[in-house]
């Protein structure tokens, strides 16, 4: 520190220059792979939304014609209302269910790391390894759902061929997947100081009360971590929905319930070669998901209260 | 893990939870209930998929239902193999996530140090747009990417799979970012004043030191990388170089009610990765809430 001081402007601007040619060379790697991998494509994907483009001829200029074609689109609407209804349906029960689960964890019960590990285990299978099963366990006639509510006297619904029956499919296997969410919780949980609750039950508050005022404001980074990675996902939905399709050996599923925007955004590029259309449903993906970003981290103010310890 | 500390915090529950009437011991219970209840749903599909792996197809449609098979039928898991070149993909799958991890473990820490310990003018750009990256769909650069490889003749190779890793992905960069800011600075301090480059600092001190996150990210990577479907779907068009993901999509298609051969092939793709887990456990779930701190 001393040594810096004793230096003069010049000798400052040399070391502030050398700082910055080693900080530039350590980070060189994830700079070019932004260039590469993340702004140049973006870019180009724009451009390429103005075109038609095949990949064999040249692409050639059309305009925002691409994107007036999307507007007239019936499976363009399709896939968003597919996507929309199992972000809106799905994202905030998995995280209730995913933050119920870790409450109950947090509590001092016996075996909580077993239950923590069983909890944990299904997000390890490999989405089309899980989907699969999961057509298993859904069979309308053979599977273990079915003959379970049928024990009970239901007649079960016709899960992956009935399309009202479908997304619901998807989103009842979500909640197997939730463990990822319920151990990052917990661990959010265990962060949360003891002497606040301390101080609650001195003052006599109520289970319910504490959870609203100490327990859900402490871990509200956490959950607005949580929304945000999990909306993202749900907005690029794919490899669930075209496994479950297989049920009735399609790609959107019946009455194309499962043609989630991912889904045909990918059957537009890679099945009819859709290049320039398919950008501009890219595009479209992008600015939705930086609005939601934006109207999330703009209202966060609101709710999230980041503690001052950290 | 939890240990000292809610101790004071469940006897004070209990003592709330007995001024409102209900016996401790009751409520102890009722939270065993539920918390058995979470754990059947969420074991109870693993067991259903083994169960079904070793079921002959005339226990599997068997009416009245059949819960224990007649006879273990283990045909399903050597005609899955058959089925497919279950080796083949294996050894694909494995070199592709291998190779993911190598590239990973190269990139990332290099630019997390640069991050945590240089401060170097506009570290705090890079790092914010770093961070925004992370929010970025995969599927709004997934087609100019496409089009870039093409251009290049890497469709139908491992590149587009393997390539950015060896630049670094936002997500794990922050992940060792945290772990090496949380390094005392004493530490590197003096290896400094000795005229010591950060290189060298990086390599002999910081790295070392590093080992368990080092490690973990290794692993969130390979896991990633084992399960993933759409690149490999996208990029790999001959079956020869497909990775388990791909094959196994495309085995659904061709043996739509052999349900036993398929559980069978989905229980090889997925117990790998569980045993793997067992082994590390502890390692994981720190690096997993590690990532998710702050």
């Amino acid at each position: 520190m001393a040594k810096i001081l004793n230096d003069n402007a010049i000798g400052i601007r040399r070391r502030n220059r050398k700082v910055l040619i080693v900080g530039l060379l350590f980070t060189s790697p994830w700079i070019i792979g932004f260039f590469i991998f993340q702004l140049y494509p973006i870019l180009a994907s724009f451009y390429y939304s103005l075109t038609e483009y095949n990949l064999f001829s040249p692409p050639k200029w059309v305009g925002l014609g691409n994107y007036r074609k999307l507007f007239h689109d019936d499976k363009f609407y399709l896939s968003m209302y597919n996507t929309l209804y199992i972000t809106i349906v799905g994202v905030v029960p998995h995280m209730a269910y995913a933050l119920a689960m870790a409450l109950l964890l947090n509590a001092k019960v016996k075996g909580q790391s077993l239950y923590r590990t069983i909890y944990f285990l299904p997000t390890l299978v490999p989405a089309v390894a899980s989907s699969l099963l999961w057509m298993w366990l859904l069979n309308s006639q053979y599977g273990l759902i079915n003959m379970g509510l049928h024990y009970i006297g239901i007649a079960g619904p016709n899960w992956l061929v009935d399309p009202d029956w479908t997304k619901p499919s998807l989103i009842l296997m979500g909640f197997w997947g939730t463990g990822t969410i319920t151990v990052m919780y917990l661990a959010a949980l265990q962060d949360v100081p003891k002497m606040y609750y301390e101080a609650a039950e001195i003052d006599g508050a109520s289970k319910w009360r504490q959870f609203w005022v100490i327990t859900f404001p402490s871990i509200s980074p956490m959950t607005l971590f949580q929304l945000i990675m999990m909306l993202i996902a749900s907005f690029q939905y794919f490899t669930e929905g075209l496994v479950f399709a297989e049920a009735t050996q399609s790609t959107g599923g019946p009455e194309n319930s499962l043609l989630f925007y991912s889904i045909y955004l990918y059957q537009q590029a890679f099945s009819f070669l859709n290049m320039g259309y398919a950008s501009a449903m890219a595009w479209m993906l992008f600015v939705v998901v930086m609005i939601c970003a934006l109207v999330i981290f703009r209202t966060s103010a609101r709710w999230v209260y980041y503690g001052g310890d950290k | 893990m939890s240990g000292q500390s809610t101790v004071t915090g469940a006897s004070s529950a209990q003592g709330a939870a007995g001024r409102r009437g209900m016996k401790p011991v009751a409520k102890s219970v009722l939270k065993h209930a539920i918390l058995c209840l979470a754990g059947i749903f969420f074991l109870g599909p693993f067991a259903y998929l083994l169960l079904t792996s070793v079921k002959s197809i005339d226990d599997i449609f068997a009416i009245p239902f059949v819960w224990w098979p007649k006879k273990l039928y283990f045909a399903n898991y050597s005609n899955a193999v058959h089925a497919i070149p279950f080796l083949r993909y294996t050894l694909n799958t494995l070199f592709v996530s291998l190779m993911c991890v190598l590239g990973e473990l190269i990139a990332a820490p290099l630019t997390a140090y640069g991050l945590a310990r240089i401060p170097f003018k506009g570290r705090n750009v890079v790092f914010m747009v770093m961070m925004g990256t992370i929010m970025l769909p995969a599927q709004s650069t997934m087609v100019p990417l496409y089009i870039l490889y093409n251009k290049m003749n890497m469709v139908n190779t491992y590149w587009p799979l393997i390539l950015p890793a060896f630049f670094g992905a936002a997500y794990y960069i922050f992940l060792l970012r945290q772990f090496f800011m949380g390094i005392p600075w004493e530490i590197t301090e003096s290896a400094k004043i000795d005229g010591a480059s950060e290189f060298r600092i990086y390599t002999r001190m910081i790295l070392p030191l590093s080992i368990p996150a080092l490690f973990t990210v290794g692993l969130l990577v390979f896991l990633s990388s084992w399960k993933d479907y759409q690149l490999p779907l996208i990029y790999l068009n001959d079956p020869n170089k497909w990775t388990l993901s791909v094959g196994l999509k495309a085995f659904i298609g061709e043996h739509n009610v052999e349900w036993g051969m398929l559980m069978a092939a989905a229980s090889l793709f997925t117990i790998p990765i569980i045993i793997l887990y067992f082994f590390v456990q502890k390692v994981f779930i720190q690096g997993i809430t590690l990532t998710g701190s702050k």
